[in-house]
């Protein structure tokens, strides 16, 4: 909401001397955000000038210029006439006029223009002489502005122009206007009227309420006024769509005539275009007190007007030229006594009843309509308006009359119109409720001690009724605060009017907590040891196509029976929520590689949908309900399932090159590794099988389980394919893990084994095997047949080559002993070797080498 | 030792001379002096302290002396053989040093070197300063509480007050799974957490709710359609506004240092009820600047919003509004991050380039 100062002032008593900002400032404290700040949009040298000539001149183009002299007195710095390409012709030598020189700067609808002086149709035009709507005062576009037009009938004023003089302060451009923000439980903000109140309890200025002196001058309604009936055959939550309905006539208006140049200014400050003297009556009733009104041809509207809610297959042409079908949620005005709709009541108007140029006599309609009736017509038809806008948010129902009423006076005393004696005055608003509240609450709330008389005065201040028994207050809001209902409004009124800033600092007292819980642990242990293992954690959107999984090699059909699809994606081919986090970390990886990071090892911790079954819908409820248990039990069993994975990929150089001798590339083993790792880290152990799943090369894939087989994830590197149909490169190795798993894994307690001091012996032994014998069997068969004093068993050297057949490799292990009673002879770590190798051979066809 | 020598008349033997065996010190010492390795050293050993040195020899002919002579020779080529070997003993331990400080010299290696084999990783900065507030808050006792990011609207609205026709719910800001009919959005705040909390938990209930929440935002520099919050909620009798502010001075002083200012501001929330907007003292200008773009020249920061729990959020989550209140708090963690280390790009904390963690160290 933007707020002209001047026109703050009119209705509440700003000190002279505070500037806008002050005036933000204290707006802000009682909880009107400043949205910004803002003076005309004109800046630079504009002065006033004198036309000394003009030459008309005609163009190949058709166009005639003129080209004048105008004298800016001392403003061009030499005094010497300025010569003014103009394209306009309403004016003649010797007219006032308003220039703006070269290095001025206009606002223009068209953007920011900057002047200077250039070349045009043969002359070097130095400046430009302005009209209205250049300078953003209005909507004058037939020509330029003459100030003895503009001003007219001001002698004293325009007797002391001379040229030279700077005319944005004459113009008004100046002005400051505070932009405020308005939140939703404030719709009595949304006019001058409310925020000029709220000023006031901000800094105790005096505020003139303007609806008080127009109420006193409005007629009552009587018999002879426009027949308005007001019906509802489906209220919105159990309250009638309209309760309130005032409607006035003026008849004999000119609807040309000029929109006085204040009011033109003021609505231009306030953000609004000024259009024709009706329509900116209207704008400007709504912006000075907050009751939006809609204005009737009263030729084109038959009596009775009914409100009414729109019947199935009712259509609308509205003022925009868009026909548009009716929803039988909307709130109608209609005509003809119900027949044809002629507006969406507090939406927009129809085309039929628009008051156009031939309009003479005008039907104002000031009414109060429900807030979600309007809301919801206004979204169903894409139509937020300033009017909408109001009554979403409530607006005072005490105020139609009086709102009527100005508009009434300035139509008359502008456009040279009539009022009918005939007022209509429908409906009854329904008073505001009482709400009662303990004195203290409010110190009870806010932790500072009120008393009794400050709470009652300051609830008094803002508009209340207030009554008080004992420690008991039973509070009626004013008209214009809808919002207030409970005893928690009230409190934050009592807090706001005393000031938010006087709300004292102090740290309450936990009964203690239990720290973090085991999860959360072990996720900062894995991202720690993955970060200390050379990757780089990321995140991101969790958005992907259907194609995405089709590039991962992935089943589509199985992947979208687990997701779910958005019904508004930012980019209709990105629907899905993702699987797995793979499928979004791949546009990381391919980012960094393109800026030039080609040895990158990324991970990822974050959740992924697992739906499980059908999606079914979460029931929802009324707020301030407790919804059933099973009521309840529905709402979460339609949350689909959430569980948190761990990815990683790593490309390029795992080990990098350098003076110290070349690098080595990431492969599966290094993948397997981090799973190893992280095995270690959480002292959970894992084991890894050969698998070949996508997005994974078939003969590079590892399948990640626990002891007891329970599926963990897959590493593996990604297949050829994947890596070609996503631009990765070559050989990337990548894994996804189920965190979930790992983290119920690492709950149990590790048990402390007593370290055992004897000597450790070792023996090596070499095995031939097949190659297709994956090393774990080999060593578990050793470790079988090792028996308990077996300490480990590592794998020192692969071999294939000449010495052996090919397809066989030899493996060399170094297998250490130790016993928890005694030291181990020679021969007994020989026997155990022995029987060691006995079992390779047994289970894995393994030859002693 | 050999035994006596009968074969010569002592008087004659003249290797026992004090001269002789003076000599042969001389001579041995000069040898020893003059040895510039170590391998020299070892040469010389025979020939000054072997068997057939020559004060071996002469410790030889002790035994044929007379008994009246043995002792006076005895001493004295004793104490000759000794400074001998003692002056051995001494210039093997120079050479030794020599050699060992010669070794080590050699043994230099340039540390300029580069050295990294393998380049440290780094954890997210947002996570980071999630790990941050979510310690501060374990440090005063509350606990750290999380929930799913698509969520039920009944959790994400309707449990938090937010009306069926309020704007939020509409899709200009909420992702809705489809179809909308189903009740299911990408949370749009931590604030669910705060139902699911009181439903589970009960009260009194001191929780943080930290993690991803979702906007239809399109990314841009200032936008991000998945950002970061942290939430607070604290329900017990007696809670005031007062226990909120002074709960946000403290995140603020965490997260911004000792010092900095906040205020509360009213505003309007449909969950909380008083509401107020928390900002923050503008850390760039201080309020001094009108051109500041830090502030907008307003001197404040908008953190985040906060209030005292709306009664009808308790009755939803059955918590009895007459005997408990509370308060919760949310705001962005991306933009406190941002505050904090002067990211200006919003895309460089998602697009998952690793140079922009590679900025910062494992703690923030």
């Amino acid at each position: 909401m933007r707020v002209p100062i001047d026109w703050l002032r009119e209705y509440v008593a700003v000190p002279h001397d505070a500037t806008g900002e002050q005036i933000a400032a204290d707006l802000v404290r009682i909880g009107l955000e400043e949205e910004g700040l803002h003076t005309g949009g004109v800046t630079g040298p504009l002065v006033v000038g004198r036309v000394l000539t003009m030459e008309p001149e005609p163009q190949k183009n058709g166009k005639t210029i003129n080209w004048c002299t105008v004298d800016v007195g001392d403003a061009n710095g030499t005094g010497e006439p300025q010569g003014i390409v103009c394209g306009a012709h309403n004016f003649a030598p010797g007219d006032l006029v308003a220039v703006i020189l070269p290095g001025g700067v206009l606002t223009t609808p068209q953007g920011r223009l900057e002047v200077g002086a250039r070349k045009t149709y043969g002359h070097v035009s130095a400046g430009m002489i302005c009209s209205e709507r250049e300078l953003g005062i209005g909507d004058d576009h037939d020509g330029i502005m003459v100030l003895g037009r503009r001003f007219a009938g001001q002698d004293d004023l325009l007797a002391g122009l001379t040229p030279g003089t700077d005319a944005i302060p004459l113009l008004g451009l100046d002005r400051e206007t505070v932009e405020v923000n308005v939140t939703p439980d404030r719709g009595y903000c949304f006019s001058v009227r409310g925020v000029a109140r709220e000023y006031s309890h901000a800094t105790g200025a005096e505020f003139t309420d303007p609806a008080l002196a127009l109420d006193a001058a409005a007629p009552p309604a009587n018999e002879a006024g426009f027949a308005v009936r007001l019906t509802d055959d489906d209220p919105v939550r159990g309250r009638p769509g309209c309760d309130r309905y005032v409607a006035r006539v003026v008849r004999g208006i000119d609807v040309a005539a000029p929109t006085p140049a204040w009011l033109a200014a003021r609505l231009t400050e306030a953000g609004m275009r000024p259009i024709s003297l009706p329509v900116d009556v209207t704008n400007y009733v709504m912006l000075g007190l907050g009751q939006p009104l809609h204005a009737f041809d009263l030729t084109t509207l038959e009596e009775p007007v009914v409100v009414r809610r729109a019947r199935a297959g009712e259509r609308l042409t509205t003022l925009d030229g868009v026909d548009r079908a009716l929803d039988t949620g909307d709130l109608l005005i209609t005509d003809h006594g119900g027949e044809r709709p002629v507006a969406i009541a507090g939406v927009m108007g129809g085309a039929q009843t628009e008051v156009g140029k031939g309009t003479h006599d005008v039907l104002v309609e000031a009414a109060h309509f429900e807030p979600v009736s309007i809301a919801r017509s206004a979204r169903r038809h894409r139509l937020p308006s300033e009017a909408s806008r109001r009554f979403e948010r409530g607006v005072d129902p005490a105020l139609a009359a009086a709102a009527a009423q100005l508009a009434v006076d300035l139509l008359v005393e502008h456009g040279g119109g009539v009022a009918d004696a005939g007022v209509t005055d429908v409906g009854t608003p329904d008073a505001p409720e009482a709400v009662t509240m303990p004195v203290d609450f409010p110190s009870r709330i806010v932790g500072v001690e009120y008393s009794a008389e400050e709470v009652v005065s300051i609830l008094r201040a803002i508009g209340c009724t207030v009554t008080r028994d004992a420690d008991e207050l039973t509070v009626v809001p004013p008209t214009w605060r809808p919002d207030l209902t409970t005893a928690a409004d009230l409190v934050e009124e009592v807090a706001r009017i005393h000031g938010y800033d006087r709300i004292p600092s102090a740290l309450p007292t936990p009964p203690g907590g239990a720290g973090l819980t085991h999860a959360q642990r072990v996720r900062r242990i894995v991202a720690d040891v993955l970060a200390g293992q050379g990757l780089f954690e990321v995140w991101g959107a969790p958005f992907v196509s259907a194609e995405r999984y089709a590039a991962l090699g992935l089943d589509v059909d199985a992947e979208l029976a687990r997701s779910v699809r958005l019904a508004n994606p930012l980019s209709d081919e990105q629907p899905l929520m993702r699987t797995r986090l793979l499928a979004t970390m791949v546009e990381a990886l391919r980012r960094n590689v393109a800026r030039g990071t080609r040895d990158v090892g990324l991970f990822e911790i974050g959740l992924v949908v697992d739906r499980r079954g059908e999606q079914r819908p979460a029931p929802t409820e009324d707020v301030g309900v407790r919804p059933s248990e099973e009521t309840l039990a529905e709402i979460r069993a339609a949350v689909p399932a959430q569980p948190r994975h761990l990815a990683f990929v790593l490309a390029g150089e795992r080990d990098r090159g350098g003076w110290w001798g070349p690098g080595r590339a990431a492969d599966v083993t290094d993948v397997v590794d981090l799973v190893r790792v992280l095995g270690v880290a959480l002292a959970v152990p894992v084991t890894t099988v050969a698998d070949g799943v996508a997005p994974y090369h078939p003969g590079r894939c590892a399948r990640v389980e626990l002891a007891d087989g329970t599926l963990v994830g897959h590493v593996g590197e990604l297949h050829p394919k994947v890596v070609a149909a996503l631009g990765l490169p070559a050989r990337s190795v990548a894994g996804e893990l189920d965190l979930d798993v790992l983290v119920t894994a690492a709950e149990p307690t590790v048990q402390a084994s007593t370290l055992v001091t004897f000597p450790m012996a070792q023996s090596d032994v070499a095995l031939v095997v097949d190659d297709a014998v994956p090393v774990a069997d080999v060593e578990a068969a050793l470790r079988e047949g090792a028996g308990e004093t077996l300490e480990t068993v590592s794998l020192f050297d692969v071999y294939r080559g000449d010495q052996l057949e090919p397809g066989r490799k030899s493996l060399a292990f170094r297998l250490t002993f130790r016993a928890a009673d005694r030291t181990l002879t020679t021969e007994e770590v020989s026997g155990l070797r022995d029987s060691a190798v006995a079992s390779a051979a047994r289970r894995t066809a393994a030859v002693q080498r | 030792m050999s035994g006596p020598n009968t074969n010569f008349d002592p008087v004659e033997v003249a290797a026992l001379d004090p001269e002789t065996i003076d000599a042969a010190v001389t001579d041995a010492l000069t040898a020893i002096a003059s040895a510039a390795t170590l391998d020299d050293l070892k040469a010389l050993r025979s020939t000054h302290a072997g068997d057939r040195s020559p004060l071996a020899l002469a410790n030889r002919e002790i035994g044929a002396l007379p008994p009246s002579a043995k002792a006076e020779a005895g001493k004295r080529v004793g104490q000759a053989r000794a400074r001998v070997a003692q002056a051995f003993t001494t210039r093997q331990g120079e050479l030794e040093a020599e050699r060992d400080e010669r070794i080590l010299t050699e043994e230099a290696v340039d540390v300029t070197l580069p050295t990294a084999r393998r380049p440290l990783g780094r954890r997210h900065p947002i996570e980071l300063m999630s790990q941050r507030i979510a310690d501060l808050f374990v440090g005063m006792g509350w606990e750290i509480a999380e929930g799913p990011e698509i969520e039920a609207e009944w959790f994400n609205f309707d449990a938090l007050n937010f009306d069926a026709d309020h704007p939020a719910r509409q899709m200009q800001d909420t992702f809705y799974v489809d179809p909308p009919e189903d009740g299911l959005v990408l949370r749009t705040h931590t604030s669910p957490v705060q139902a699911r909390t009181l439903l589970e938990r009960g009260v009194p209930v001191y929780v943080a709710a930290i993690g991803r929440v979702f906007r239809t935002d399109e990314l841009d520099a200032t936008h991000m359609p998945a950002f970061h919050q942290v939430e607070g909620l604290a329900v017990d009798e007696g809670i005031t506004m007062a226990h909120l502010k002074g709960t946000l001075d403290r995140l603020a002083a965490e997260l911004f240092g000792e010092g900095v200012k906040t205020r509360l501001r009213p505003s309007f929330f449909p969950f909380t009820e008083p509401s107020a907007e928390v900002d923050l003292r503008c850390f760039v200008c201080g309020g001094s600047d009108p051109d500041c773009r830090t502030c907008k020249g307003t001197g404040w920061i908008e953190w985040g919003g906060c209030g005292m729990v709306n009664r009808n959020v308790l009755t939803a989550c059955g918590v009895d509004p007459d005997r408990y209140t509370g308060f919760a708090f949310g705001m962005g963690i991306d933009r406190a991050l941002m505050f904090r280390t002067g990211v200006s790009d919003m895309r460089d904390m998602i697009e998952g380039d690793v140079r922009f963690a590679a900025q910062f160290g494992m703690e923030i």
